[in-house]
């Protein structure tokens, strides 16, 4: 216990910045805390919960936008005392200001969502971010097990509910995937009551957005099985035949072992042994 | 070559019914009178009478069975320009590049070492921006890891360059980055077409799109050279822009290249520096395959009515490290729960390799399997369906193979752990 305290004492308080941004219901279109930004402010409460207990770590949850928006108290509703807002022109790029915001405060970990419920989406934030500040990213993080001595292990969430772990030096910005732990329930006394630290920055309005037209998504056409048949005959036997992939291999007469022999080597080759 | 038809094509040989028609032509009798062997029918014997072989009548017929030709031979004239549908193999039209002038580039996911569907779909793309602009254009793949795909050419690479050093292994987006950046300042390319997946190609290209500052087009679905429509606020609204230099693209975003093959003709690349990582790959974690949901898992262990002994299976899937899925009739017989089965009226799977044991492969099992890349089948009839959609089937007994199999794996996995203590050592 002895040395651990004493790395708290000289200064390894986590500072953790979790970035959120107004989300939008996608059946209903009502305005919401986003989805995987309420996981990156429920993971960023966490880690104050796990880590030191002399509770030196502090955790600031950011927004740049406009703080008169209704979306930011459903994140106030976790339980923050305050959210602190860089208040700016709703078409300004929010890139700039956070990242002098953070430039200047110097948190350990920066926490957002991988996409965000409205307008662009692309997910560019936390890589412009890392590419301004000179921060490494880790992309579709689902949990952050241990921060230690200034390197934090991470788990990532891949396709097929599979899972990385890697290792990261602070500070570094994660976003987070849906995979990550359900935020906590939103109360709306605690939302009410928190209070709004705003700071006005000054932007510059995004130039290229201005020349965009947007428009509700159109369903997209599905893509069509075309035959390209030059005879009836092959017409017909692509509208009948069942599709089959052919040129498979049937083993009858070997014994038992080689067959099996020859499915592990099918399972090492397409690697799913693990 | 025309006829690159897989079916056989009747090709008529007009000089040869002339002949046939006409009994006066010299060369009538070589015509009309050969039979099978190509021995003569008729021939006239010593006495001048003329005298048949029936032996040489007739040919025989695709079931074996003798036919005679009633037509006279006219019918054999024809089937001489007959040709054997088993030779043939259609050669799609070669698409040559020489010195093209500039490279769009394709940074493509390879799944497993392989192309994917969407992979696909962005090299189709790549090509319609290529022919949009002046000049002749190459479309170059950069591939990192070691690749498996053999059709590099019919999916329409015509440039490939492929970093497969031990550097690229795993979890590297900032080594596989600066590979990305030595590409952009020896090519230029005037296009970076990214596929907007989960599989990496969305990490990679926000990271290149961040390093050389370019605004990219996510989630794009529609695009040509000028505009470019992508999906916005988390698909719900249809941005249009003009099209940007860096692109990640959706799913079915372009049509696929099926027509031209392409030459896929290697390119080299200076040495790229290796960066100092601040992400270290400490590899993939064990998660419980059964926790992994039914459409999502990898790797499938299936059991069907074929399957008789219970525990076997399950011990088996947790030794192979699959997601256990199951047969209707499984299920209904009470063996597994309703969650676990594979089918019309269970799960669609999208498994990349699926191993069926004892498992028919009724029609409403396999429209569940329709997306499996690679199909396994254990079965004691080597007739059934599955064995048909099977890239490798075994015919024999369930729990031998099975058993057979477990002490394989088993093998490897201590194999492994020594050889992961030798290194840890
Ligand atoms: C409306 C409807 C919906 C349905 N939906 C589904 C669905 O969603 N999913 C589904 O799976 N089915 C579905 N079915 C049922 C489907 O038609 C088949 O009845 C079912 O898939 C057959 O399951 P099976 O292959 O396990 O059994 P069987 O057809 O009995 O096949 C057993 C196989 O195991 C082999 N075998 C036997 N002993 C051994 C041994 N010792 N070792 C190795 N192999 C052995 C046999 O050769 C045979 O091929 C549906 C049916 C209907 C009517």
């Amino acid at each position: 216990m002895q040395p651990k305290q004493s790395i708290a004492a000289t200064g390894n308080n986590l500072k953790i910045v979790s970035l959120i941004s107004v989300g939008k219901h996608p059946q209903s279109g009502r305005v919401r805390r986003a989805d995987q930004d309420s996981r990156a402010v429920e993971l960023g409460m966490k880690l104050l919960d796990s880590g030191n207990p002399t509770g030196g770590d502090s955790l600031v949850v950011l927004h740049a936008g406009d703080p008169k928006e209704p979306g930011l108290r459903g994140y106030a509703g976790m339980g923050l005392n305050s959210v602190q807002v860089l208040e700016l022109d709703p078409a300004a790029d929010a890139v700039a200001p956070l990242g002098e915001y953070l430039q200047q405060f110097a948190p350990d970990i920066v926490l957002t969502g991988v996409r965000a419920e409205g307008g662009e989406s692309s997910g560019m934030v936390p890589y412009q971010l890392a590419e301004k500040l000179g921060w490494p990213i880790v992309p579709r993080v689902a949990d952050i097990i241990s921060v230690e001595a200034g390197v934090a292990e991470v788990l990532q969430a891949l396709p097929r509910g599979q899972r990385r772990s890697l290792k990261i030096r602070l500070p570094f910005i994660a976003s987070i995937d849906s995979a990550a732990q359900d935020a906590r329930q939103s109360a709306y006394g605690p939302a009410s009551r928190a209070m709004m630290d705003i700071e006005i920055v000054d932007s510059s309005t995004d130039q290229l957005r201005e020349n965009w037209s947007e428009a509700p998504a159109k369903k997209r056409p599905k893509r069509l099985k075309v035959i390209k048949a030059k005879t009836a005959a092959e017409r017909f036997k692509a509208a009948t035949a069942k599709s089959q992939s052919e040129g498979g291999k049937v083993m009858q007469n070997e014994s038992a072992a080689e067959q099996a022999q020859a499915i592990f080597d099918l399972l090492l080759e397409e690697g799913v042994l693990r | 070559m025309t006829d690159q038809n897989s079916f056989d094509v009747l090709r008529r040989d007009p000089r040869a019914e002339r002949i046939i028609r006409n009994r006066l032509h010299p060369l009538h009798d070589t015509y009309i009178n050969t039979g099978a062997g190509g021995e003569l029918t008729e021939v006239r014997g010593p006495s001048g009478l003329l005298r048949k072989n029936p032996h040489n009548v007739g040919f025989i017929g695709p079931n074996g069975i003798k036919r005679i030709d009633r037509l006279k031979g006219n019918a054999a004239a024809s089937g001489k320009g007959r040709r054997s549908s088993a030779a043939q193999e259609t050669l799609l039209p070669l698409h040559q590049v020489e010195n093209p002038d500039f490279y769009v580039v394709v940074v493509p996911d390879m799944v497993g070492g392989r192309l994917t569907g969407q992979d696909k779909d962005v090299i189709g793309q790549a090509h319609k921006l290529a022919v949009g602009i002046e000049g002749n254009g190459a479309v170059l793949a950069v591939c990192f890891g070691q690749s498996k795909e053999e059709h590099f050419d019919t999916a329409g690479v015509d440039r490939l360059l492929l970093l497969d050093d031990d550097s690229y292994e795993g979890y590297c987006p900032e080594q596989r980055l600066a590979a990305l950046v030595q590409v952009e300042s020896a090519y230029k390319p005037p296009f970076w077409l990214f596929p907007d997946s989960v599989n990496g190609g969305s990490d990679l290209g926000s990271r290149l799109a961040a390093r050389i500052g370019e605004r990219p087009a996510a989630q794009a679905w529609q695009v040509d050279n000028q505009t470019s429509i992508c999906r916005g606020a988390a698909g719900t609204i249809d941005i249009t822009r003009t099209t940007p230099r860096l692109l990640l693209l959706a799913e079915e975003c372009a049509d696929q290249i099926d027509e031209t093959r392409h030459e896929a003709l290697p390119v080299e690349l200076g040495a790229v520096p290796t960066v100092i990582a601040k992400l270290q790959d400490q590899g993939q974690v064990a998660v419980d395959p059964n926790a992994i949901s039914l459409a999502e898992a990898e790797f499938i262990l299936a059991a069907g009515n074929g399957i008789h002994n219970w525990d076997q299976f399950h011990t088996a899937a947790s030794i192979l490290g699959a997601t256990e899925g199951a047969s209707r009739v499984a299920v209904d017989d009470g063996f597994m729960p309703r969650v676990r089965q594979v089918g019309a009226t269970g799960t669609w799977v999208t498994a990349r390799v699926y191993l069926a044991v004892g498992i028919s492969g009724a029609i409403q099992h396999m429209q569940g399997i329709g997306q499996c890349d690679k199909v396994i089948a254990i079965n004691t009839d080597a007739g059934c369906d599955m064995v048909k959609r099977a890239a490798l089937s075994t015919i024999g007994d369930s729990q031998e193979i099975l058993n057979e199999l477990m002490t394989l794996v088993q093998q490897f996995r201590t194999q492994q752990s020594e050889g992961g203590d030798q290194d840890a050592a």
